[in-house]
């Protein structure tokens, strides 16, 4: 039994395959213990390889978890992870917690290119987490709300910062608060559509991690694109799904 | 590092000495995570660490004492001032490095915050009072190559005695007539402020000599090319570094001696790391002392660096001057030829380098490239999507990194170099 587990800024999603059937999936706040987080969702977990990804991947150690551990970029197990679950599949975009790839796939599943956000959280999931307690919305919600809005207005700053002072200006401007959540989703799909078109957006497209469970993300992407995203069942368990895979392979070379 | 001998000379330098302790203390540490935790080194690097571990020491002495001899330093930020005519008034000249986040909040009120880090990194050693090097210089060389460097030149030349190059942007005839102008100019200058003559033999010495050392790092990049990779990359890069301030004679000779070293390693088929190891080649902005920080990340992602297209790298020593002149105009045509073969990227059109980097990727078979600009740079941010342009064409990929000097980015970048390295292996 193998087990893959994401270690992200926001949350941990951890996998365990048996074979090829995943028989656990489990999901926690990363906070800012994330070791002890980490040996709280492994608990009970007996398995004989763990394969870490994420950026907290360099945590899961033989030391902490006493079972063999291994790495691989984000990058990697989202590629190993979509192409299982959708074999098709030329373009991914996963929105996380902290960071947005791009990511652009051979035929035969293999990562051709990629872009990442660099230092900056601007246009994550971190963006729109912030901006819905601006709003007083529960961040399960701000996806629903911002699509009651019927013109997006104009945000500017990809910043989250500075989004916010924009947002809080044309609130005082007494524009309608939907229209404004609205052009805050807008912004983040302005930004991702720019990345996509860098590794350059081939279809199928595939569109992962957090951010995917958001309604209004998800029709402007279609809007501005044209394109149809398939959506995995469950978008945040593509990664630790993809860590498990490589973890597979792995023991079938060791 | 410090070494309480030298501390009088440090204070003679008028340093402040415990910033300057500071910016030492991190250099050691830096280089000690970097360099020292390497496995399998070669002998020959032994050299090398000497050199550096005595930077601020035995180098700055050897400095003052040929500066007691009434020789001159001449410090300069940019490979396009030619060392030959330095070397023919035996004045000595040195590269400052500007590598490290330093006096960064004194510089920024002098130049804009939108500058690069090399352009803050000097400004602020300068105003910190931490660099030896550049309190030494008798006169430093700026030149107008981009236009971050061109201002800043303005607000630096107010605290220490400069000499602007003028630098072409193209390559056409009028160009080189001002190239050769300027030129002599520097001669000129450099005959004056050392009050001595340039001769057809003294010239003809500094040329050989530099020839010389870029001979030893031509031979150097050819050697760590071979498959198994025989040293790493960040070794190379430190000798490229040291090439800057050490004397080029003595460089030279340890040069060669360490490149024997590595022949031996190659004919016994060793590597510093396994065969299949994906090999990447840097492509660039220059990488100044100590900025260390995208090779180690790239060498410890499971990736070696086995060629530098840079300024500290094959674009400072791929060109030779032409050894056959005679006479002090024939020389200087031969110099002026020679430099104006440099591809920087403030050149336009600059498809040289374009050209030189495709075959550089090809002649060391890197699996990528890696190419990297300083925030806030310009002209090579721009050359950026031309250069993947060119490598898509003969399907080398490459990965683009915009970085500066903070070290608040590692993370994402071991992300990405990473993810890269997964890519092409
Ligand atoms: S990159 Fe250009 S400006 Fe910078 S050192 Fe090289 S030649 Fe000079
Ligand atoms: S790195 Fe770029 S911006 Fe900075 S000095 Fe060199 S050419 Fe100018």
């Amino acid at each position: 039994m193998i087990a893959g587990i994401d270690i992200g800024s926001r949350s941990m999603e951890l996998v365990v395959l048996d074979g090829d059937k995943i028989i656990l999936k489990r999901k926690l706040p990363t906070t800012f213990d994330p070791a002890s987080q980490i040996k709280k969702i492994m608990d009970g977990v007996k398995v004989d390889l763990i394969s870490a990804t994420g950026y907290g991947r360099k945590l899961m150690t033989e030391e902490l978890t006493g079972t063999p551990c291994t790495s691989l970029t984000e990058i990697k197990a989202y590629a190993l992870g979509i192409s299982h679950l959708f074999p098709e599949a030329r373009t991914i975009l996963d929105i996380g917690g902290q960071d947005t790839k791009a990511i652009s796939l051979f035929k035969n599943g293999k990562v051709a290119k990629f872009e990442m956000n660099d230092r900056c959280a601007a246009g994550t999931g971190k963006f729109l987490e912030h901006l819905s307690t601006v709003f007083q919305i529960p961040i399960e919600d701000f996806g629903s709300y911002a699509l009651e809005g019927s013109e997006p207005l104009q945000i500017n700053s990809m910043c989250t910062v500075f989004a916010e002072t924009e947002a809080t200006s044309l609130m005082a401007q007494g524009k309608n608060p939907h229209d404004i959540a609205l052009g805050l989703h807008g912004s983040i799909v302005r930004r991702t559509t720019n990345m996509l078109n860098r590794v350059g957006l081939v279809e199928p497209l595939v569109f992962a991690g957090g951010v995917a469970n958001n309604s209004c993300v998800i029709k402007m992407l279609q809007d501005s694109l044209f394109i149809n995203p398939l959506i995995p069942d469950e978008p945040d368990f593509a990664g630790a799904l993809g860590a498990a895979l490589f973890g597979r392979s792995q023991q079938k070379i060791l | 590092m410090t070494q309480p001998s030298y501390k009088e000379m440090w204070e003679n330098l008028n340093l402040d000495i415990e910033a300057h302790d500071g910016l030492l203390e991190v250099l050691g540490k830096f280089y000690g995570d970097i360099y020292m935790s390497q496995q399998g080194r070669l002998q020959g690097m032994e050299y090398l660490d000497f050199v550096l571990s005595e930077v601020h020491g035995l180098r700055i002495k050897e400095l003052m004492d040929a500066k007691a001899q009434g020789r001159k330093i001449i410090g300069t930020f940019c490979v396009f001032v030619p060392e030959e005519l330095s070397l023919a008034v035996d004045a000595i000249q040195v590269g400052l490095c500007a590598g490290a986040d330093a006096g960064t909040e004194a510089a920024e009120t002098i130049v804009p915050r939108n500058t690069c880090a090399l352009i803050k990194s000097f400004i602020g050693f300068k105003m910190a009072k931490i660099c030896p090097y550049t309190e030494s210089c008798d006169l430093i060389i700026g030149e107008t190559t981009c236009d971050g460097k061109k201002k800043a030149y303005e607000a630096f030349g107010e605290m220490a005695p400069m000499h602007i190059m003028e630098i072409p942007q193209r390559k056409e005839a009028s160009d080189r007539e001002l190239w050769k102008s300027e030129v002599l100019r520097f001669k000129d200058e450099l005959e004056k402020i050392t009050g001595k003559k340039i001769t057809a033999e003294s010239l003809k010495q500094g040329i050989k000599t530099v020839n010389d050392k870029r001979r030893a790092l031509q031979r150097l990049n050819t050697l760590r090319a071979a498959t198994p990779t025989p040293i790493s990359g960040r070794d190379v890069l430190l000798i490229n570094q040291v090439s800057f301030y050490d004397d080029p004679v003595r460089f030279t000779q340890s040069i060669n001696t360490l490149c024997d070293q590595i022949e031996e390693r190659i004919a016994k088929n060793e590597g510093i790391v396994p065969e299949n190891t994906p090999r990447l080649m840097l492509a660039g902005c220059p990488m100044a002392v100590p900025n260390w920080k995208l090779p180690y990340i790239i060498e410890s992602s499971g990736a070696v660096v086995v060629s530098e297209e840079s300024c500290i790298g094959t674009r400072n020593t791929r060109d030779l001057v032409d050894e056959s002149g005679e006479t002090v105009e024939e020389m200087i045509d031969a110099i002026c030829e020679r430099y104006m073969k440099i591809d920087c990227a403030c050149f336009t059109p600059n498809n040289e380098r374009l050209d030189n980097i495709k075959k550089l990727a090809e002649e060391t078979k890197v699996d990528g490239v890696i190419h990297y600009s300083l925030m806030f740079c310009q002209p090579y941010t721009h050359e950026t999507f031309k250069v993947e342009k060119t490598l898509a064409e003969s399907e080398v990929p490459m990965l683009a990194i915009e970085t500066d000097y903070s070290m608040e980015d590692v993370e994402q970048l071991k992300t990405r170099v990473e993810a890269f390295v997964e890519m092409i292996s």
